[in-house]
């Protein structure tokens, strides 16, 4: 299929509807509003429903009622739209239900701006919602990999039965691309979905979607299933990119637009000589730690960079496991790092500063 | 022998945990015999809220989901517009519906969602251990109005029929209670027209029926019956607010 010239957000609409999904609940919020616009144009097409919900809240707590009928639903927001559909994610989790939530990431916290930030990278990867649960989380580079990863993440979702979530922000979803839906992306064998509340029809006992567990011996029961499945995901669904790695005295880490804009650092850094690579996780949860801690002996420091004042840098150091100093350099509140911003550090750090 | 009277259908033969003297029984009969009467028991999809009825998906013999406290009449959203050719209800208590479920409520109201909500009202938080709700009388003591309510800090009790049938989109609204056998009749009649207006496809119907706390109210059942009667019967009068033919002439 040839290519097209897409605003992100609107690629995800387009990349959902690609994938089967044909429900949307959702609720505007600056800088994502063009993805429910999308839908809401869209989905009556093809024979979908766009609703428009009363709050964040509601958005999730529809897509819980929608994903227990077993079709394919999704849900977008920007960070405080998300922090209040934690309590919604967390019971989408405990009661084992597939679905795709994609954050377009604005500058926090409170009602902060509705500038680029990659500050939910705690919210997106730890849940802010209560329990021992995880989101299976792509955080993709371009709105080519956004719109790969949002058909992946469907099948993912109904594979794991397990809520996805899509990490943009607000760079990603305004931003055009050329992009091409693909017809050969690999597709899961997936299980039938007979826990699903559509009537029983007579044919079989009553299903229950349900995240209670009154009993502890119970819950703790459902805990270490649920952590079987988190086991496999860190077994099976991390993904990550190198970028002149082998020889590198320093690796910078880094994902999404940060990860653009570092790549643009390596390589000035590279035509001056200097031994500069990329490590950019596309899954932030699982977390690539292998590859931090498996770095070449070449590399003597990691600079992690990122639009926050430091969010991912927790999990860098936990690969790292205290091998090399892990630096630090970003802009938040809606302020985009420069290369040059990239490469001065990058600099300093190899003088011996800091 | 003939059988002159069994259990609905509509009910599981798991043994309820209510408390002695508790409606919910009863309301839960009504549901079940009515999801039978009307056939729709195997079409039928049901919400479950947080409170005392929050295990009322073990005892509905259909599918069920449990939602989130107060989110009921989102989850069932999701559900009915998916499933337009199903049945789907939601059963929520006056804590759940009446205090921190309102917005989604009065939105699936205001959308006219075709679905239809069972709100059990005994004004007290049952579950928790018998806290003032929103619906708790003037002066009554609960455990969080330990000198009886007081409207001057806590508001009136809330009249949530009175105020869902200011809501266009909704469709049928009726309070009824289940204190005598002419009530449960009429209770019944209630529950089973809003689910035939659900069927007939016109939107939202909701039924408010009072109902007992004997446990946190501090009675035996006799006695909690006859103050239902002598309160909340006369704070929360009995009688349709809305029904379909009404919406149609307006």
């Amino acid at each position: 299929m040839s290519k097209v010239l897409m605003k992100g957000n609107e690629a995800i609409g387009a990349a959902a509807i690609a994938a089967g999904c044909k429900y949307f609940f959702g609720y505007p919020i600056t800088p994502q509003s063009e993805l429910p616009e999308y839908m809401s144009a869209h989905l009556p097409r093809v024979g979908g429903v766009y609703l428009q919900a009363e709050s964040e809240v509601a958005a999730i707590n529809m897509v819980y009622g929608a994903a227990g009928t077993g079709k394919r639903v999704m849900t977008s927001s920007s960070s405080p739209g998300i922090a209040l559909k934690q309590e919604g994610i967390s019971y989408i989790a405990g009661a084992e239900l597939p679905c795709v939530i994609v954050n377009i990431v604005r500058g926090g916290p409170g009602l902060g701006s509705i500038q680029p930030a990659q500050s939910d990278y705690n919210q997106s990867t730890r849940g802010g919602g209560d329990g021992d649960y995880r989101l299976l989380v792509y955080a993709p580079g371009s709105i080519q990999e956004m719109v790969d990863l949002v058909q992946i993440a469907f099948d993912k979702a109904d594979y794991y039965r397990n809520p996805v979530m899509v990490l943009g922000d607000g760079m990603m979803g305004q931003m055009m691309e050329p992009v091409e839906f693909k017809d050969d992306l690999p597709k899961m064998e997936l299980p039938e979905k007979d826990w699903a509340t559509t009537g029983t029809k007579g044919q079989r006992k009553p299903n229950v979607i349900n995240s209670l567990y009154l009993a502890a011996e119970e819950l703790e029961q459902h805990n270490i299933r649920l952590q079987k499945k988190y086991d496999e995901m860190k077994q099976n669904e991390v993904r990550y990119e190198e970028y002149q790695i082998e020889d590198a005295e320093l690796v910078i880490a880094a994902y999404g637009t940060t990860a653009r804009i570092a790549k643009a650092a390596v390589d000035q850094l590279r035509e001056a000589g200097i031994k500069v690579g990329l490590f950019r996780p596309i899954t932030v949860w699982p977390y690539p730690y292998d590859v931090v801690k498996n770095l070449p002996e070449s590399v003597k420091h990691i600079l992690c960079v990122e639009m926050s004042m430091g969010q991912m840098i927790d999990d860098v150091r936990i690969g790292n496991e205290g091998q090399r100093p892990v630096h630090f350099v970003g802009r938040s509140g809606g302020m985009i790092p420069t290369p040059q911003l990239v490469v001065d550090k990058v600099n300093e750090i190899l003088n011996g500063g800091k | 022998m003939a059988v002159v009277f069994q259990k609905t259908r509509g009910l599981t033969d798991v043994e309820t945990h209510y408390c002695p003297g508790c409606t919910h029984g009863i309301i839960h009969r009504l549901v079940g015999e009515v999801l039978e009467e009307l056939g729709v028991l195997d079409e039928a999809i049901g919400v479950a809220p947080v409170g005392c009825s929050v295990l009322a998906y073990n005892y509905f013999n259909c599918d069920m989901s449990e939602a989130a406290h107060g989110r009921a009449p989102a989850v069932a959203t999701g559900i009915k517009r998916l499933l337009p050719e199903n049945v789907v209800f939601t059963y929520q208590g006056d804590g759940d519906l009446a205090s921190i479920g309102t917005a989604e409520i009065v939105h699936a109201a205001h959308r006219s969602e075709n679905i239809t909500t069972i709100f059990v009202n005994n004004a007290i938080y049952g579950m928790t251990g018998g806290q003032m709700a929103p619906t708790t009388m003037i002066g009554q003591r609960t455990t969080t109005s330990p000198y009886g309510r007081d409207a001057a800090t806590t508001g009136m009790p809330i009249k949530i029929s009175e105020m869902l049938a200011q809501v266009p989109g909704a469709t049928f609204v009726e309070r009824v209670a289940v204190n005598t056998p002419g009530n449960v009749r009429k209770a019944k009649k209630a529950i089973k027209r809003a689910f035939e207006l659900q069927l007939a496809g016109k939107g939202f119907g909701i039924i408010e029926v009072l109902s007992t706390c004997p446990t946190n109210w501090g009675l035996d059942p006799v006695k909690a019956l006859r103050w239902l009667e002598d309160n909340l019967m006369v704070y929360y009068p009995l009688g349709n607010f809305r029904d379909y033919q009404e919406v149609e002439n307006a």
